[in-house]
């Protein structure tokens, strides 16, 4: 069973909509004994970096979703995998999970209409599970705001002005995607299905 | 690199999609669950369902429609027509819509547009906008379908809805909608220079060569169509085969 975590943040049902879809059963929930019975984790999110991290850490979720980030796989979506990193500058200078080393900021490059908004071709820098049977791919991105981290970090991006992280991870339980999976069509069906095949 | 978006329009009537010409002489053409299917397998970027409903009875109907598109379709889905409120905002995401529209309402309370994109955050308030020539390269802002002349000037009030937090414009030409010659280029392009959010082109798309012609002659991130995609005249495969074969890059 895949948690979808409910923290009043975005449009939810949507990831629940494409799991029901592929027959992947999945709740929502803000539950946290119902997190550490999940077999994996799906954060969700859309909005501003400060307001959904004020909500996590008010309902003690955030401490919850690190904890099972370290023994079952975890994704964030969107926002969600915002949160994923160290910091962010939305607004104010404001702490993340730290789960992946990095930080989020706004897209800044010159010329470039802002939100970067529609579909976009992953370039894929490291090979991952998300990527089992994924050859050219375009996905669904929206938003103002991107990550900065390592190489190592960084498994697929996107031109936009210049790199966008489009797909992170750290190497072991954790995965974040800029992009909608749940709003990309084929692709992103097939990555919610390869997320819900990890071991 | 970011691909051009090929839009295809429903315009839902007690849930059922409905097209007229100039918004007027409206005849049913179908299930709007099912076109949107159909548009899906299409290789659409996205959907709009545009609610030309008056009757509260008829929003609720609408909702089911999104909700039912939004188990079985995996692209973006807007809503417009009739979102007067914060409220109508919350129920239209709430139904399953990644984004909603407003038009005439925003025109009479601006306010919406910032309380939305407050709330909701920019990325899901897409501004639609008709506007009409009063003389060459100056238009007006239309509310009511089109009926209404605000007297607004349309570049203002497109930096304005920019500035209260719109994440998107989508530009209707009275002038060229329904006609079938094309996109109104000489606004598009003004509209797409006058603000930094994408600009949709609607209104007017006739022919395959039409969108291509808005993606070459003018930055616009997506190009919208209804009647052409309803009728079966072109399929959004077609389309983008078309503007592929000129180098303009589609999904």
């Amino acid at each position: 069973m895949i948690a979808i975590v409910d923290y009043g943040a975005g449009n939810i049902f949507s990831v629940k909509n494409a799991l029901d879809f592929l027959g992947i059963e999945s709740k929502l929930t803000s539950d946290i004994s119902e997190l550490e019975a999940a077999d994996r984790i799906i954060l969700p999110g859309v909005g501003a970096f400060p307001a959904a991290m004020e909500m996590l850490k008010k309902s003690g979720l955030a401490e919850t979703v690190k904890a099972q980030a370290k023994v079952k796989p975890l994704l964030g979506i969107c926002l969600g995998m915002q949160l994923l990193f160290d910091k962010s500058y939305e607004f104010e200078e404001c702490q993340g999970l730290g789960l992946i080393k990095g930080y989020v900021d706004r897209i800044t490059d010159p010329g470039l209409v802002i939100p970067h908004m529609g579909w976009n071709k992953l370039v894929y820098n490291h090979e991952s599970p998300l990527f089992k049977g994924l050859d050219e791919s375009y996905v669904y991105f929206v938003h103002s705001y991107k990550a900065f981290c390592e190489d190592e970090n960084l498994y697929a991006y996107c031109e936009y002005g210049s790199r966008v992280s489009a797909v992170v991870g750290d190497g072991k339980f954790v995965y974040g995607t800029q992009f909608h999976p749940e709003k990309s069509g084929e692709a992103g069906l097939a990555m919610l299905r390869n997320f819900a095949s990890l071991a | 690199m970011l691909a051009k978006r090929i839009i295809p329009c429903l315009d839902v009537r007690d849930g059922k999609v409905v097209k007229g010409v100039n918004f007027e002489g409206i005849k049913e053409v179908g299930d709007p669950v099912e076109c949107a299917y159909e548009y899906n397998l299409q290789g659409a970027d996205e959907i709009v369902f545009y609610d030309i409903t008056a009757s509260h009875e008829g929003r609720g109907v609408m909702l089911d429609v999104v909700r039912n598109t939004a188990k079985k379709v995996f692209v973006p889905l807007t809503v417009g027509g009739g979102i007067a409120t914060v409220d109508d905002i919350r129920e239209t995401l709430r139904a399953g819509a990644d984004k909603v529209s407003v038009n005439s309402q925003a025109v009479k309370n601006p306010q919406l547009i910032k309380e939305g994109a407050d709330i909701f955050g920019s990325q899901c308030i897409c501004v639609g906008v008709d506007a009409k020539a009063v003389s060459p390269n100056k238009w007006t802002v239309y509310i009511n379908g089109g009926r209404i002349d605000m007297g607004i000037d349309l570049i203002d009030w497109v930096k304005k809805c920019e500035q209260l937090g719109a994440g998107e414009i989508c530009l209707n030409s009275i002038d060229t909608d329904g006609v079938r010659g094309g996109f109104d280029l000489p606004m598009l392009k003004a509209v797409v220079d006058a603000v930094s959010i994408p600009v949709i082109a609607s209104g007017g798309a006739g022919k395959l060569g039409d969108f291509a012609e808005a993606f070459l002659k003018t930055d616009c991130s997506a190009a919208l169509a209804a009647s052409l995609f309803h009728f079966k005249e072109l399929t959004v495969g077609q389309v983008k085969d078309d503007c592929r074969s000129k180098g303009i890059n589609v999904r």
